[in-house]
């Protein structure tokens, strides 16, 4: 029910002791944050932190149990695979392939994204027809589909996948820009820079780029997450990134075959997968309620 | 309990609404009490934040349940309104006492028609058919001066002007023939030609039906045209109270005297004249107050306001809380160029 | 208009990979293999020659031959269609009948402990890879509990699991949305209004504010039937359940073009239906969008 009375505002800290605060007081933001570095950290970390290699493989050893098990040992902490790679290391592994593909697939998408975003919603009229028009287009095609055909065809490596996932994900980031810089287009200080006689690509990368930062962070983060995971069902299909390089979509599909029996096979990378995307959720929405307050897009 | 006499449809004694915020608790009403008789107009009048809203708000119950609302009394008729469980106030609301809203834009859902939405609380409130509900609702329309009014009730919301929609609105009230409507600045977001069609709508509709009403306002010209009795309230307090001829032809509180001299009258207020104004601004209501709250702008300010205000009985029914002589208040309230 | 750019799109795919040729005669084939194959399916025409001739089948109807199962791609779609069909269908629904009453509840019961854990469960939800998700729930179902069928499509039952982890993707943003779009409702003048009216709390709730708060989710579970659709390519391969987007798999996997190419047309046509279809659902909700009767 609508509480009619205004209450007076007083004069407070400044707006980025508010901004340090909120940030520190969002639970789900820390959190995210957390995760993410503990993850990144331990792919960045991961020659020290394990001593085996993840594509070693070792026939004698095969199907190992993991430590806990009485036929395991701490030799391999979480046992070995079918074909007898130390799994922690994989999995370890596993997570910088996961964050090589999220960031530059995002980073890619996102800069086609953006541009078109920015084209689109600055100089309106036909280009943006153009552009809404090519963003229907993207969007009635099957994402999945067509990534698994184009990588069916050229073949799974890594910078192949980075490709076509790049050039398939960059709708919203297209939307959201878009839909930003008309806001932003109409307000003073940019019809003030236009009489001045700064040129467009200034006034589109110093006068309306920073605003949208906010909104990229958001959409950039939660975008690294989608990507992660539609590359880890390729994998899956067979059709992403190829064996002996560890994906954790990769290595479920591994450890598919002998699902009743080694249950720990998929267990740890749908976890692991499930905990990075999680990460960078928290992480996006954090990013949004903390700057939604200032008023930013 | 001065204002328990059995003429009264509203008694309203020691109103108070607490608001708990992060800073403190804002006392938005404080010692409110008035008694509203069948068929009068009541006008309350003072500058944003003064707490009017907020006092027909929890009249009517519809303030957040975290908001405390306290009174020695609250009575509609016999029936006691404090702590009023939700499902019977929701029966009084709409039947006996209806409101009607500041923003004819966004008070009618945008959805549902015209027609559906005058009927519904017409069908919820009586056990009417919808054949009857519909046509007092065309009745009504009719009354409120709304044209082709068979067309409209299939119209929605967005097919009409500001002007048309308050009018609905006054028709929606008007549906389960209330005893008290509160109007809460029902004329503020209108053109001022429509202002005044409004008001005269509203003044001719209460002297037809006998129903009581209470119009909230910034606008003093508002309150003129339209009420009986005037409660002047500042800061979560009234501040002076009376008959609309006293309040208008003497306004006594310093405060009150404040607010008229504000405006400028044609063909009174001498040309080139400086134009009234209250310097300072309304202080924060939040957390130990005490004395009188107008004390921070009033020329007339002395130590002496620091204390519990009294009420000053002017002959018959004209209240003013002032300790100030009154004999200058007076002298002073003769100068005040009004209408 | 957008259906031909599509077409393009979906017909040049073939080519991405250089020459379809080398594609279908496989390893180690001749030189006089390539060129025979060539001939047969007219690759040795101009790029041009070939899309209008497939284009103009596909308008009467003719989606081709597969290479693999050598029939019309026609009959093996209509075959699978069924039980994507159905899939998507159940799915929609169990996200709709799951997430509108949770938006609903946390909205009205906002920032309480109901509303955070619905939000973590949705953030969780939407953070699970389908696959994984799938083969978990076979694991607990079979394994443990021994209740669900895992794999084929023989009754009704078999749909369940599917359902559940097809449906679970879509269901945490029509949540939020419902959520989102109740909390801005009820925070609206016109439930002020209403509450004036002395109705009652359940019908302003349901009647006013729902009916307002629903106009956007219809439009997003439109699209996300949609991505429904796109992700049962994925469900079908864990679960062994033969609809189209299994098929799709497979086709991808034997370089199928015929029929990959028919089933992305399908895919896309079905998703432009569905956005027209929000769009005459929009205008039958928000009396705003129509013509005016006056």
């Amino acid at each position: 029910m609508k509480n009619t009375y205004q209450i007076e505002e007083i004069a407070g800290p400044s707006s980025r002791e508010i901004m340090f605060s909120r940030i520190l007081g969002h639970r789900g933001l820390i959190i995210g944050a957390a995760v993410l570095c503990v993850i990144t950290g331990m792919a960045i970390l991961a020659p020290i932190l394990t001593s085996h290699d993840p594509f070693t493989q070792d026939l004698s050893n095969r199907l190992v149990q993991p430590f806990w098990d009485e036929k395991g040992s701490t030799s391999h902490i979480l046992g070995t695979d079918a074909l007898g790679r130390d799994y922690l290391t994989r999995l370890i592994y596993g997570a910088r392939v996961s964050l090589l593909i999220g960031f530059s697939t995002a980073l890619g998408s996102g800069i086609i994204g953006t541009v078109l975003g920015l084209l689109s919603g600055y100089y309106g009229g036909r280009v943006d027809m153009l552009v809404t028009f090519i963003i229907t287009t993207r969007l009635t095609l099957p994402v999945v589909l067509i990534a698994l055909a184009v990588v069916s065809l050229v073949g799974g490596t890594l910078p192949v996948v980075v490709s076509v996932l790049s050039l398939l994900l960059w709708d919203r980031f297209a939307v959201v820009i878009r839909s930003a810089t008309k806001q932003i287009r109409s307000k003073e200080f940019v019809s003030a820079a236009k009489a001045v006689g700064c040129s467009t690509p200034r006034i589109l990368f110093v006068e309306i780029l920073p605003n949208l930062v906010g909104s990229l962070v958001v959409i950039g983060s939660l975008e690294v997450g989608h990507a992660i995971l539609l590359e880890s069902a390729l994998s899956f299909l067979g059709l992403g990134v190829q064996p002996p390089t560890p994906s954790w979509g990769l290595m479920v599909a591994e450890g598919k075959g002998l699902l009743f029996f080694k249950p720990w096979l998929i267990t740890f990378p749908g976890v692991a997968l499930a905990l990075l995307v999680l990460s960078l959720n928290l992480i996006g929405d954090g990013i949004r309620d903390v700057t939604a307050s200032k008023g930013i897009e | 309990m001065v204002n328990d006499r059995p003429e009264n449809i509203l008694t309203v004694d020691n109103l108070v609404v607490d608001i708990p915020t992060p800073a403190g608790v804002l006392h938005a009403v404080r010692d409110v009490s008035f008694g509203l008789k069948k068929g009068r107009t009541l006008g309350i009048v003072g500058e944003s934040g003064c707490g009017k809203s907020v006092t027909v708000m929890a009249i009517i119950g519809l303030l957040s349940k975290k908001i405390r609302v306290t009174a020695e009394q609250l009575k509609f008729s016999d029936m006691d309104l404090l702590g009023l469980s939700g499902r019977k106030f929701a029966d009084i609301r709409g039947e006996h006492i209806s409101m009607i809203f500041q923003e004819p834009m966004t008070a009618l859902n945008p959805v549902y028609t015209i027609g559906e939405q005058l009927t519904e609380g017409y069908l919820r409130h009586r056990s009417a058919t919808k054949a009857n509900a519909r046509n007092k609702a065309l009745r009504l329309l009719d009354r409120v001066g709304i044209s082709s009014a068979e067309r409209r009730l299939n119209q929605y919301p967005h097919e009409l002007s500001g002007g048309l929609r308050q009018r609905v609105m006054i028709a929606m009230a008007l549906m389960c023939d209330p005893d008290i409507i509160i109007a809460d600045e029902p004329t503020t977001a209108l053109d001022v030609t429509i202002q005044a069609q409004i008001l005269s709508l509203l003044s001719e509709l209460q002297k037809e039906t006998g129903t009581a009403m209470i119009i909230v306002s910034h606008d003093l010209g508002v309150i003129s045209r339209v009420a009986d009795h005037v409660l002047v309230m500042y800061a979560g307090r009234i501040v002076e109270s009376g008959t609309a001829e006293q309040i208008f032809a003497t306004p006594t509180h310093p405060y009150t005297q404040g607010l008229f001299s504000c405006i400028p009258v044609p063909g009174k207020t001498p040309k080139g004249s400086m134009l009234g104004s209250i310097p300072g601004v309304v202080p924060s209501l939040i957390g130990d107050l005490k004395g009188c709250m107008f004390r921070p702008r009033c020329d007339l300010a002395s130590d002496r306001c620091l204390a519990q205000i009294p009420a000053v009985n002017f002959p018959v029914q004209h209240h003013v809380w002032c300790v100030a002589p009154v004999e200058e208040l007076k002298e002073r309230s003769e100068k005040v160029m009004l209408f | 208009m957008v259906a031909f750019v599509v077409s393009a799109i979906s017909f040049s795919l073939m080519f991405v990979s250089g020459d379809p040729a080398i594609a279908i005669a496989g390893e180690g084939s001749t030189e006089a293999d390539i060129q025979v194959i060539r001939k047969n399916f007219g690759f040795d025409q101009p790029f041009h020659v070939q899309y209008w001739k497939w284009i103009s089948r596909v308008a009467k109807g003719d989606l081709g031959e597969s290479f693999y199962f050598q029939k019309p791609v026609v009959d093996l779609i209509a075959e699978r269609m069924p039980v994507t069909g159905l899939l998507g269908l159940l799915s929609i629904c169990f996200a709709l009948t799951l997430s509108i009453p949770l938006g609903i509840i946390a909205a009205v019961k906002q920032n309480t402990v109901f509303d955070r854990f619905t939000l973590g469960l949705a953030t969780i939800g939407q953070a699970t890879p389908s696959f994984w998700l799938g083969l978990m729930l076979i694991v607990v179902s079979s394994v443990k509990l021994r209740i669900l069928p895992v794999s084929g499509s023989s009754s009704l039952y078999h749909f369940i699991l599917p359902t559940i982890v097809l449906g679970y993707y879509a269901t945490p943003s029509m949540m939020r949305l419902t959520r989102a779009g109740m909390i801005e409702a009820l925070q609206s003048d016109y439930i002020r209004t209403a509450h004036s009216k002395g109705l009652l709390p359940l019908s302003i709730l349901l009647k006013h504010a729902f009916r307002n708060a629903i106009l956007p989710v219809v439009s997003v579970a439109a699209v996300e039937f949609g991505f429904i659709l796109g992700g049962s390519v994925v469900v079908e391969s864990v679960f062994s359940l033969h609809g189209i987007g299994f098929l799709a798999w497979e086709s991808i996997s034997r370089n199928d073009f015929p029929t990959i190419q028919a089933i992305i047309l399908v895919y896309a046509m079905i998703y432009v239906g569905l956005t027209f279809l929000a769009d005459l659902l929009n205008a039958k909700l928000d009396p705003r969008l129509r013509a005016t009767t006056s």
